[in-house]
């Protein structure tokens, strides 16, 4: 269980859903460790101020988490976290390892735009 | 932003926080701005065992739990902020953040901490998160089974290492020097571990794979001499750098990019103060950085109340 204010996917079906019912969504995939607490903190700074997105995270070591971990997307992918960005259900993107908030919010304007 | 803080702190780790705690404490109206997450490297470390009073804790822990005592006493913390201009030389000091707000302060304390050094070689950015890694603790686990690669040869490179021989079948430390800055606790436990082996007065020079790192190109530097390393993980713990490149021209600084300071933390700019890992200094540990934090908060007080005394005398000089 991630100690974050964020939404916490638990389950594959779940996060199948969010990608339904949102047209943005990021989904942080990693645990309570070092590289990943600073991507939360910015997710929960960024809600406000992206109301068009859904930003979620989910449990790296949470089995349902496989649908992550095994995402193409992240082939290749060797740090955590595992962060994916989803438009109209589809990966558009997936970032490996701490990113900063200027990665972040660059990514974010580029394929959510308001 | 009209308000005018007593203490505006720019930086959020340890130093920053601790200045925080004292100066909100001592009822200052205080004010942290901090350019990424709060908590600063604390949050990047995994354990901590040294920190008087607490056996045992997580970094982020114990940087969730400064935030925590800051806030309580009321201190403003303002996070991810850019700062683009410095005003420190009025009695008022400003600093302007790049959406345009003002921050008004009889006086700053600076605690802009570091961040790890990189080796800056090609390959570096693309293999990060694809082989390339800063901690152990976090990504240790993708490289069962595997061989990996650590550069350094302070405690945290050792120690990594050794965390790393969990997973790792085969460890191979590569330092520039013929000697380790490490602890010799620290080091007689790495030379103990069998699955440890040391290149000596090595560096590497190029990261090499396609879709993840693959192997590192190396050179002997007393030789000059280059081979080709294959390994499936590198993980760098070369030291860390100061965040001080926007205070040049601004602070005193070091030819490293230290912030010079006296022993009360003093700069030289009168109400301006700096502590933790951007000063020059011998040893950078968590509990450094907390009595920085402290000394320049206590100072700047000080500084503050002979302040605003002079002002007193000066209205009853005119009454």
């Amino acid at each position: 269980m991630l100690r974050t204010s964020l939404h916490e996917i638990e389950t594959a079906e779940e996060l199948k859903k969010l990608q339904e019912e949102n047209e943005n969504l990021m989904v942080c995939c990693g645990r309570m460790g070092p590289m990943c607490i600073p991507v939360y903190d910015i997710m929960e700074e960024l809600e406000e101020e992206y109301p068009h997105v859904k930003f979620a995270v989910m449990a790296f070591d949470n089995p349902e988490a496989a649908i992550i971990r095994n995402d193409p997307a992240c082939r290749g992918f060797m740090g955590l976290p595992f962060t994916m960005y989803y438009k109209n259900g589809k990966t558009v993107k997936a970032t490996t390892s701490i990113q900063n908030r200027q990665q972040i919010t660059s990514i974010l304007n580029e394929y959510f735009q308001k | 932003m009209n308000e005018v803080f007593d203490v505006a702190i720019i930086g959020g780790g340890p130093a920053g926080l601790s200045a925080g705690i004292y100066s909100s404490r001592a009822k200052l109206k205080t004010v942290i701005l901090n350019s990424g997450s709060f908590g600063g490297q604390v949050v990047l470390t995994d354990e901590v065992a040294n920190y008087p009073g607490v056996e045992q804790t997580k970094g982020y822990n114990l940087a969730a739990l400064m935030k925590k005592q800051a806030k309580d006493f009321g201190c403003k913390l303002i996070g991810n902020i850019e700062i683009t201009e410095y005003h420190l030389h009025d009695e008022i000091k400003r600093v302007v953040l790049s959406d345009g707000r003002e921050i008004k302060a009889r006086g700053v304390i600076f605690a802009t901490g570091g961040r790890p050094r990189l080796l800056g070689v090609e390959g570096e950015n693309e293999f990060r998160g694809r082989g390339i890694s800063f901690c152990a603790t976090c990504d240790g686990d993708f490289f069962t089974g595997k061989e990996v690669v650590v550069v350094g040869g302070g405690n945290s490179a050792l120690e990594e290492a050794i965390s790393l021989t969990k997973f790792a079948t085969k460890v191979t430390i590569f330092h520039q020097f013929d000697h380790f800055q490490a602890f010799p606790a620290v080091i007689d436990e790495a030379k103990n571990t069998p699955k440890i082996n040391f290149i000596m007065e090595s560096r590497i020079i190029k990261f090499l794979g396609s879709e993840k790192l693959e192997a590192v190109e190396i050179e002997h530097i007393p030789t000059g001499k280059r081979q080709i390393f294959k390994t499936d993980g590198v993980f760098i713990f070369i030291g860390y750098i100061p965040n001080t490149e926007d205070l040049k021209g601004i602070l005193p600084l070091n030819d490293r990019g230290e912030i010079i300071v006296d022993s009360d933390m003093f700069t030289g700019i009168p109400g301006v103060y700096a502590a933790g890992d951007s000063i020059a200094k011998k040893y950078r540990q968590i509990t450094t950085a907390v009595a920085e934090g402290t000394i320049a908060s206590l100072s700047l007080a000080e500084y503050i109340k002979s302040k605003v005394k002079k002002l007193e005398n000066e209205t009853n000089l005119v009454a």
